[in-house]
Order: structure tokens, then sequence, then C-alpha cells
């Protein structure tokens, strides 16, 4: 195995197209060499992508925040802006293993491995962030939603990577949320899990909403149904249960020894109703 | 093919040789003689391997020897000066904290990131900032206390 650790963007492009065999991106390396250690992947290049400067900043312009591909889910946590600014994003990725996980794993990698599960996805989902991508035929802006193709399996193609996540600007009167269901109180992979965005006038009357499923579906999944069904609503009981009935007609979980399909199904919709409300609420509705 | 690594290690300069694919861990454990953090599960869920990176907690099983180029590495060996040990690991010592010690590297190591960012605490901060380490003779309460304690006398 080669490891490199390039100081620029273009270099580790380079690095990574002309690769023979198989090369994998290193950013915080929690799923990478876990996968390593199993022996599931042998990578013949390993390109870490920490020392490219760019890629470990989180900046604020008037058009939102980038968050570079190597900030760690700590260092998120630590950015009083970004926190104040999405802070279901934040929790989010605050979720993601113990603190020691936290001081190196990172969002874009949690959507690369592309886990159905992953704690940040929803939550980025719902706040319609984009991956800044960069590869052999220059650049590209993918909404979150589409990278991850299939559990593991991600749109990227050969030579590319992501540089960073954007985040738009928050804007007046809104609001994000993300909540996961798990059996323990800490370091665990979500079970079911729910990231709604919401704007309001200034009535309190919804008139943007995003609204994010994890983890009972091959991908997660971005459901416009359930946006819908609270959009013109001052979140009242009858959207609250019509946004539920959406979240739970969205599912196509996977049984398994940590929830069953009619389990999933059913917290899917409860968690979309909570976050939901949590969102309204930080969005200055009452 | 091996990869000359140059790092500090507890304050000290250290060069060493090793394979890409090699873990932190391995790379102080079998290398460097530096035996204090142990492996566990070897996949990011016990903590026994942590270590500080840069002034964060990390389990050296989760990074590759050839990362630290460069970086500052603090291991429980550099945690005691000398004979005098860290208050730590004097409280540890006086509430028992540990029984067969395999996790007790890694949870001084943790409870001591956890401290520098957070000094003053609550029960349930230690308990979601020790979340990462696993303790099978399930002492959890002594450690905890004996965190709270030693929290007591850092802050003087």
């Amino acid at each position: 195995m080669q490891y490199e650790a390039p100081e620029t963007t273009k270099a580790a492009v380079g690095l990574l197209a002309k690769a023979k065999g198989s090369a994998y991106v290193l950013a915080g390396g929690s799923d990478l060499l876990v996968r390593m250690k199993g022996g599931f992947v042998e990578p013949d290049l390993v390109v870490d992508i920490k020392r490219i400067k760019p890629m470990r900043e989180i900046k604020k312009t008037a058009s939102g925040f980038v968050i570079g591909a190597a900030v760690s889910c700590a260092e998120m946590n630590e950015n009083k802006a970004l926190v104040k600014a999405w802070p279901g994003v934040v929790e989010a990725a605050g979720l993601i293993g113990s603190k020691q996980v936290q001081s190196r794993c990172t969002v874009a990698g949690n959507l690369c491995n592309a886990s159905p599960a992953a704690d940040s996805v929803p939550a980025l989902v719902a706040a319609g962030a984009k991956a800044l991508i960069q590869g052999p035929k220059g650049k590209r802006k993918l909404p979150v939603e589409q990278v991850a193709v299939g559990p593991g399996k991600n749109a990227l193609k050969k030579g590319e990577l992501i540089e960073a996540i954007e985040l738009p600007a928050r804007k007046d009167r809104s609001g994000d949320a993300y909540l996961r269901f798990i059996p323990r109180t800490e370091m665990d992979i979500a079970v079911v899990s729910a990231g709604v965005n919401l704007r309001l006038d200034k009535k309190g009357v919804i008139t943007e909403a995003r609204v994010a499923l994890g983890a009972v579906a091959p991908t997660v999944v971005l459901v416009a149904a359930a946006a819908k069904a609270v959009i013109g609503t001052k979140l009242d009981e009858a959207a609250l249960a019509k946004l539920g009935e959406a979240a739970s007609a969205a599912c196509k979980p996977i049984d398994d020894k940590r929830g069953t399909i009619e389990f999933r199904t059913k917290v899917a919709a409860v968690l979309a109703k909570r976050a939901a409300e949590i969102a309204y609420k930080r969005a200055g509705g009452k | 093919m091996a990869v000359l690594v140059s790092t500090a290690i507890n304050g000290d300069t250290v060069e060493f040789a090793c394979d890409p694919h090699e873990s932190l861990l391995d790379v102080l454990r079998n290398r460097l003689g530096l035996s204090g953090a142990k492996e566990g599960c070897g996949t990011g869920d016990c903590g026994a391997c942590s270590v500080q990176v840069d002034g964060r907690v990390v389990c050296a099983c989760l990074m590759l020897g050839v990362e630290a180029e460069g970086r500052d590495i603090e291991t429980v060996e550099g945690m005691s000066h000398g004979t005098e040990l860290h208050p730590l690991q004097s409280k540890f010592l006086e509430h028992a904290a540990l029984q067969c010690g395999v996790c007790t590297p890694g949870f001084l190591m943790a409870a001591k990131a956890l401290l520098e960012h957070n000094p003053d605490p609550t029960e349930e901060e230690i308990r979601f900032g020790l979340a990462g380490n696993l303790c099978r003779c399930t002492g959890y309460d002594k450690i905890v206390r004996a965190v709270q304690d030693a929290a007591k006398v850092m802050r003087g």
C-alpha cells in the first residue's frame, strides 16, 4: 500500500486519477481503517487529504458555509457561527461515534461512506447541502441526497473527491433539527433517524420545508410528500399527522437485529414529527 | 515499503520507520515500546488505545502511523512527571477505579482530554465524555467518581 499526503486538491485528484488498482481517500479514517483492519478493502493507494489547508477550514461566506472535507465533527461543534446557523446539522454530526471518533470523523466521509444510517446525512439533506466535487474533468456540485446511490456506494467517479460541503446561508425565521432512535443513550448506529428544516412567514405559517429520513431505505431519503404535508400550516395536529403518514409511507426498511420493518416504519413518523416540532420552535414558531 | 516518520511523543522528538498500513497503535506498541495504549477491539469501539494527537483524544487504532508526521502525540506514559502521578492517576488509585486495568490507560487519556476542555464537568458530561471507553469489569461509577475528584484537585 502506498500512502500519500498531498498539500493541494489538484495533487490529490492527480494521484487518485492515475492510480492503478484500488485507491481510497483518507479523511478521518474512522470507516476506512476499520474496513482495512477487517480485510474488507485492501487499498493499493491511500490519499490523506488532511494536509490540504482549504480542506481543514470552515468558511462563512455570503451564501452560507463551506465546510472543508477534512474538518472533523468536533471542529464543527466548536464553530459558534455554524452551531447557531445550523444546530440540526451540527447535532447530527456530533452524534457520530465517541469523543475519540469525533476528533477525526468528517461529514464528507460520512456522506461518501454511504451508509443509510449515517447520522449527519439526513440533517445535511434537510438543510439542502451540496457536495463540492473535484475531479480530473474539473469541478461539479451535487445535492447531498444524490451522493449515496446504495448502501456503501457513492456517485463519485474515478479520480473524484469531495473537497467541501456547502451549506446555504440561514434564512430569516428558519430552523432545523435532527433526531435518531438508538437502543442505548450514546455510541450507537441509528435504527431510524429524521432531519427537518423549516422556514416560516411572519405569522408562523410554514413556507418552505425539507424532511429527510435515515436507516429506512437503501439510502437516506428526501421525502417531498412529508414537506408538502406541512407547508401552508402552523404545524397543527392535523399537519403533524399528515407529516407522520407521509414519513411512514416513504419507508422501505430492512428487517434486522436492530429494528423490524414495522418498528422502523412507525418510529420514522414519530421522529419526523418530533424533529419538525423542534425545527418549528427554532424557526421562531409558537 | 517502510516510510520514515518524524513526530513528537510526550514532548520528545521521535523518528520511526513503519509500513504505510500500520496503525499508530501498532507503531507505539511494537516499534516504540510504548505499551500503555492497549488494543481492545481494534475498530474504535472500546477506547483502550486512546491517545492525544494535537490536543484531541483519538483512538490510536483508527489512525495510521504515517499520519503522525509532524504531529504532537501524548500517551499515558507522558502523564506523570517522573514519580509524581497526574491527579487523575492518583484519584483512580484512591477510588480503586480499576480492576483488570486494561481499559485504564484509555480512560485516563480520555478523562485528561475531557478535563482540559471542560474543567468542571457535570456527572452527565463525564459519562458522555467517556462513552467511547469501555470497562468490562463494570467499574464505571468508581471511574466517574475518580474523575470528579481529580477535577476538583485540578481546579485547585
